[in-house]
């Protein structure tokens, strides 16, 4: 298996990109941190059914918007498995609503937990990922951080801000062959879109050139390839799972 | 003394692959021991860690050679 005893953190892993990652993960051999900050039924059924495969995970509950508990993560995987050599930040949570009518805490909630999180356990895992000589950095962002889009000011500014904060990061850690790449899915069924009015549905998948809503899967596979030897000399770029929709 | 020093020489030798015996207290990190930016980053984490202290972006800025490393944390301690 390509990524054999190679050790990686996903947060969010109880959404749907986050969960369809672990298993992509744990199939190619690696061993898992599931971080969930809600949702622990769903991450510990994750959990099980990765263990009945054979695979090894373990399971933490963090809220990554704070110092602590992207500290609680790394300390997981360190103690669990020795290191840490792939980190997918993949948290994220949505506020929507109209600029004009856009409360401070819906703003701050959205950051902290889509951009600051990111900050904070790209820092506390980078020891371990310089140390492993390896290191890769995946950062889920999304293509409304290319394009912007209306009623979600707060998500978009925080997904823009990923992709310089993904850049410079690239920079910084390239010295110590740790790679660090934003996927931008467009339209992805998970329940943060589950959500939107199936009419609307129909009519964004008209938009899009494929012609269907993206699956969790097809996010998963690009991540599992980027966590690899193979994409080792991929770095700094934002990389679009969106059916053709924004070029 | 000897103690924090021979601390600090394991740590530095562990993290720069140099000799032990290039580690003396007037050893500077970038010119003698071949450490770059980021290197002298990680060893300042690493001494964090072994010494259970946090040292600040200011003070590890004064930081130049092995000799300041044991002072400055006997300074501490």
């Amino acid at each position: 298996m390509e990524l054999q005893n190679r050790v990686a953190i996903v947060t969010g892993a109880s959404g749907g990109i986050g969960s369809a990652t672990a298993r992509e993960l744990a199939e190619a051999g690696t061993r898992l941190v599931l971080a969930y900050h809600h949702g622990g039924e769903r991450a510990e059924a994750l959990a099980a059914e990765i263990r009945a495969r054979g695979g090894e995970c373990t399971v933490a509950q963090a809220d990554v918007s704070t110092k602590e508990g992207a500290g609680i993560l790394a300390k997981t995987a360190v103690e669990a498995y020795g290191g840490i050599d792939i980190l997918v930040n993949n948290a994220g949570v949505t506020r929507d609503g109209l600029f004009l009518r856009m409360k401070e805490e819906d703003w701050d909630q959205v950051i902290d937990t889509n951009l600051k999180s990111v900050f904070l356990c790209s820092q506390a895992a980078s020891k371990y990922l310089m140390r492993s000589a390896y290191g890769r950095i995946i950062n889920i962002g999304s293509v409304v951080g290319l394009t912007g889009n209306a009623g979600q000011a707060n998500y978009v500014a925080a997904k823009a801000g990923l992709v310089g904060l993904t850049k410079t990061l690239a920079r910084e850690l390239a010295a110590r062959k740790v790679t660090v790449n934003v996927i931008a899915p467009g339209y992805i069924t998970t329940r943060m879109t589950e959500s939107i009015a199936p009419e609307l549905s129909e009519k964004m998948a008209e938009q899009i050139p494929l012609g269907r809503l993206g699956q969790p899967g097809d996010v998963a596979a690009l991540i599992r390839f980027l966590a690899g030897d193979r994409a080792s000399y991929i770095t700094g770029q934002v990389l679009q799972v969106d059916g053709g929709l924004v070029m | 003394m000897s103690d924090v020093f021979e601390r600090v020489k394991r740590i530095v030798v562990d993290r720069l692959g140099v000799e032990e015996s290039q580690v003396a207290l007037n050893a500077s990190f970038k010119d003698d021991l071949g450490a770059d930016s980021l290197d002298v980053v990680e060893l300042v984490m690493e001494l964090e860690d072994e010494f259970d202290l946090e040292i600040s972006d200011e003070d590890a800025e004064k930081i130049t050679t092995v000799g300041d490393v044991v002072q400055y944390i006997q300074s501490r301690e």
